[in-house]
């Protein structure tokens, strides 16, 4: 077992861990943040991009012994002071999301992209979210939604 | 939001939870003491199985126990929900017992108190397997069968009376040939392909025909112009991102067992697993589908996974689950397509479709799964007319068993593949006959005036307006002006192409009687309780069941309409057959056209009860209250009034209501359409060849979509970009692609190519309103149109785009090595 120590959305997270357990089963399974979901087990699908250290990472194949010491943030983390942030607002307001399942990793993937390009095109969103696999959507109503957060998001 | 949303593209209410991470799919769910269960697959697409030794992963610390298929002997077969006559209906264990079919096939279960326990312990099974030859090309599969039609035909000639129906002859082979051919068929089959299952002469399932065929051979016979085409469609896989899952959580007290699981009908899930599988009474399982995470039709079938888990749940006492892996996501959930045809379509000398002969090889895969035996049959041959006036067609379908992933539904079902061989047909003939591919569809089109038109494979369409929707789709491309830039470009060098695509699909199965008389297991009505609470919020129950195509919503909006009651007081809850009256649940487009038929059914009637209640509190006639936005009001006396409020607490408190009315005030509706609805459009694909490589990019989309009356055109929207994108995943990207031997190399998300955004355009959206005639709401089906029209535009793009190269054809998917070959003749 190892012992980690984490910063889950702001909280200080310890634990004591099988050295393979995934990052992904750790929030999932020992913290109860099922919003990250796991579609492939493979990094293919991005279901489960969570933010490790302000960067979107693919939480299954990712340890939990690689984390510790970081700063977690997951989809139950993003929201502030229960206020959606800009980014989950401009999905709920563009239909960009139809079963959800992808959408916490295409979520946290577009924080990523808007954070190093405030003001991108569309084949830039499009390019950015290469590695989030929707099976719903078409990706029509995602890159949408993504170009509308940087909109309303004002280049921050 | 209030009383007037219908017809309006209001936001989702289920997305706040969803963009959150707070939904609930069933990998999410945790149970005290709950264990996990892995599967151990085969490895061989065919093998006997001499000996399986569990005892090492037994002995693991956390595992808790193994099973193998001999310990499940007792279990039904898995069943096939849609019989044919003379079906051949092999027995599908839970886990194989003594023989593997497909590489996928499960083999052993182990249950352990965590996911990598058992599968470490998975790893200490030892299965010793003695390979036999695996089937897979489908023509390979039939071919002992062909050759036996063909000495059947040669014996015909000298044994007068025999058999003439060459479509049965397979069948009759052995009732009515003579000895040379028995002799014949005996030393081929020896030294032919194997068989998958041995009661399954020459690998087929059953051999289903429709049409006359006399008339569509003197049809071909008086052709002035016959096109052909040999047309694979290529088998894909439904990938919805969320794996299938399920929990299972047996109660010893009342020896129930409720069950957690994604599925897109629960009531098909717990009629199908309690009576004809587990053998245990309905009521003793509760099947509940939370939040789930995408269908496509892999959800709608009972698989061997969810018996498994209530099964060990049952035996061990604690609750079990099983969560797929996205690698074995491809190896057992249901494919879908995988066709190989021959199609012929005959015209006259002005272009016009005299006949359309089909046979289709159809794959089954090693076992038969729920709809299996429908998709081939009744959802593409009846749609063989497509948007055409066809005299007469005759269509043949062989259901042919493989050693390969069981096949099924996926989104659109048999239409697509319709579709794509129709409108591949109208290209290569137009090309042919040197007509505009535009011209001979407006040649061929049923007009207005002929419906509802009765095709000459069983449909009868309810309403249409096919050239206006082309005719829409080619002013949104402006079709003359790209036209000539094309023929500019391809001056410079570059290669572009036009494709067109139009279709029609029926969907909102369908009326109950009829498709029972077609072989259904399953009825296909809807039911919905529509419930008005004392202070007068409506809870609606429906049996249709959502899985992102948000029925929370729109639902909630039809309810408003008929009752006058604010949206926001409308709760729409579905899923759990323990609360839910019967219903038969989602899939083939039906959500809106019969369960939304259903919820405007229960509504009536609890307005009906409403109005009554209402004219007795105001002491007016019932004839003279009316619901006017919201409220109960006296006929030019609106300050007379009652509230939903009133009403509903009135309802239950039956302090006064009319001498001898029942309390409460709720209703539960069943919907039993009285015919399919038939949504249609045109669709238009332009394509860039790269000249160099092969690879083609969409330059843009245009899709005009007519689905009837529109509750929430954004989401109508919302469910043509999706089915847009997995058509055209299917036409460019997607295979399930199998080795000789059965091993598929389709193995994760890296192998298996799904549309991501950068493969896609934005999609340009056009709609025209044609309502549907025979249900309330006027709904048609949009769910599948997308994943139906696009493929064929895709195609005919690329093969526009290369036409002057001398290309005719290329099956899907138009990977860039195939264009490359198809361009440079190779």
């Amino acid at each position: 077992m190892a012992k980690i120590e984490i910063k889950v959305n702001g909280k200080a997270r310890k634990a004591d861990v099988d050295p393979r357990l995934l990052l992904v089963h750790y929030l999932r399974e020992n913290l109860n943040l099922t919003g990250t979901n796991v579609g492939c087990d493979t990094s293919q699908c991005g279901a489960c991009t969570v933010m490790i250290d302000g960067q979107a990472v693919k939480s299954c194949t990712v340890l939990a012994v690689q984390a510790d010491g970081s700063d977690v943030t997951t989809i139950e983390g993003l929201a502030q002071d229960g206020k959606m942030h800009p980014i989950q607002q401009a999905f709920w307001d563009n239909h960009g999301l139809q079963c959800g399942y992808c959408t916490s990793g295409m979520i946290l993937t577009s924080v990523e992209i808007l954070k190093h390009n405030p003001h991108p095109s569309e084949a830039e969103v499009r390019h950015g979210l290469e590695g989030n696999v929707c099976r719903c959507t078409g990706y029509h109503n995602i890159v949408k939604s993504v170009l509308a957060a940087a909109d309303a998001m004002g280049g921050k | 939001m209030g009383l007037d949303t219908f017809g309006k593209g209001i936001k989702r209410r289920e997305d706040p939870r969803l963009i959150t991470g707070k939904g609930t799919y069933v990998d999410n769910m945790k149970m005290v003491g709950m264990a996990h269960a892995y599967i151990l697959r085969s490895p061989y697409a065919h093998a006997r199985i001499i000996k399986i030794d569990v005892a090492k992963a037994k002995a693991q610390p956390g595992v808790l126990d193994v099973f193998v298929g001999k310990d499940m002997e007792a279990l039904g077969s898995i069943p096939c929900g849609w019989s044919h006559p003379g079906l051949i209906t092999p027995k599908h264990p839970v886990v194989a017992i003594d023989e593997v079919n497909y590489v996928g096939d499960p083999v052993a279960v182990i249950v352990a108190e965590d996911r990598y326990i058992a599968r470490d312990a998975a790893d200490l099974i030892d299965v010793e397997y003695d390979p036999l030859p695996a089937v897979i090309d489908l023509e390979k599969a039939v071919a002992s069968r062909e050759q036996a039609r063909v000495a059947a035909a040669h014996a015909d000639v000298h044994h007068a009376g025999a058999h003439h129906d060459e479509a049965a002859a397979g069948e009759a082979i052995e009732q009515t040939v003579g000895a040379e051919v028995k002799a014949a068929l005996a030393s081929q089959e020896a030294a032919g392909p194997h068989l998958v299952h041995n009661e399954a002469a020459h690998n087929t399932a059953f051999t289903w025909t429709i049409g006359d065929k006399a008339k569509t051979d003197e049809a071909f016979a008086k052709a002035a112009h016959v096109t052909t085409l040999r047309i694979r469609n290529n088998r894909i896989q439904a990938s919805a991102i969320e794996p299938r899952a399920a929990l299972a959580s047996y109660d010893a007290a009342s020896e129930g067992i409720t069950l957690w699981m994604t599925s897109q009908n629960p009531h098909i899930h717990r009629l199908l697993a309690a009576a004809f599988v587990l053998g245990i009474p309905e009521h003793k399982l509760r099947v509940i589908a939370p939040d789930v995470g995408g269908g496509f039709g892999s959800k709608i079938f009972v698989y061997g996974e969810e018996i498994i888990v209530v099964w060990a749940s049952r035996k061990l006492g604690v609750p079990v689950k099983w969560a797929s892996e996205r690698r074995e996501a491809y190896i057992s959930d249901a494919h879908g397509r995988d066709h190989v045809t021959t199609a012929e379509m005959a015209f006259d000398a002005g272009g016009r479709i005299t006949g359309l002969r089909v046979k289709t090889l159809a794959n089954l895969g090693a076992y038969l799964s729920t709809f299996s035996t429908a998709v081939p049959t009744y959802l593409y041959g009846t749609l063989l007319s497509g948007q055409y006036d066809i005299p007469t067609i005759f269509c043949e379908v062989l259901g042919v068993l493989t050693n390969t992933v069981p096949v099924d539904a996926v989104r659109g079902a048999g239409r697509p593949e319709a579709t794509f061989l129709l409108e591949r047909l109208m290209d290569t003939a137009a090309r042919e006959l040197k007509m505009e591919p535009t011209a001979i569809r407006r040649k061929n089109f049923i007009q207005p005036n002929q419906f509802p038109y009765q095709t000459a494979v069983a449909l009868q369409y309810d309403s249409g307006n096919y050239e206006v929707a082309l005719d829409k789709a080619l002013e949104m491309v402006g079709y003359a002006d790209l036209r000539k830039q094309q023929a500019e470009a391809r001056k410079q060098g570059k290669l572009i192409g036009i494709g067109v695509s139009t279709y029609l699909e029926a969907c909102g199965l369908a009326p109950s009687a009829l498709v029972g008389s077609l072989g259904a297991g399953a009825g296909q009505w809807e039911s919905a309780l529509v419930r008005v609470m004392p202070t007068g919020t409506i809870n609606v129950y429906t049996g249709s069941h959502s899985h992102g195509q948000g029925h929370e919503t729109t639902f909630a909006q039809v309810v408003s309409r008929e009752l006058g009651v604010p949206y926001e007081n409308i709760n729409i809850l579905h899923g759990d057959t323990e609360t839910l009256p019967y219903g038969w649940g989602t899939y083939g487009s039906r959500s809106a056209a019969v369960g939304g038929s259903a919820l405007v059914k229960a509504s009536q009637r609890v307005r009906e009860k409403a109005i009554k209640i209402a004219a007795h509190l105001l002491e007016a006639n019932e004839a003279d209250v009316e619901l006017v936005e919201g409220k109960f009001q006296v006929k030019g006396a609106p300050s007379r009034s009652k509230s939903w409020f009133d009403i509903g607490l009135q309802s239950h408190l039956a302090h006064n209501l009319p001498q001898g009315m029942e309390p409460g005030l709720e209703f539960t509706a069943f919907y039993d359409p009285s015919n399919f609805v038939y949504p249609f459009g045109a669709h238009i694909c332009v394509t860039e060849v790269d000249a160099d490589t092969g690879q083609v990019q969409i330059k843009r989309f245009i899709a005009v979509d007519d689905c009837g009356n529109r509750i929430n055109p954004m989401i109508i929207d919302g469910q043509v970009h999706g089915g847009l994108a997995c058509g055209i995943g299917q036409a460019l990207y997607e295979e399930a692609a199998y080795t000789d031997e059965g091993q598929p190399l389709f193995g994760s998300m890296m192998d298996y190519a799904l549309p991501r955004a950068h493969f896609l355009p934005s999609f340009e959206l056009g709609h025209t309103v044609t309502p549907c005639p025979h249900n309330p709401l006027g709904v048609k089906g949009i769910g599948e149109t997308g994943a139906i029209g696009s493929p064929p535009a895709v195609v005919n793009s690329v093969v526009d785009a290369l036409a002057h190269l001398g290309v005719t054809h290329i099956d899907m998917p138009l990977t860039p090595e195939k264009v490359w070959r198809a361009m440079n003749a190779m």
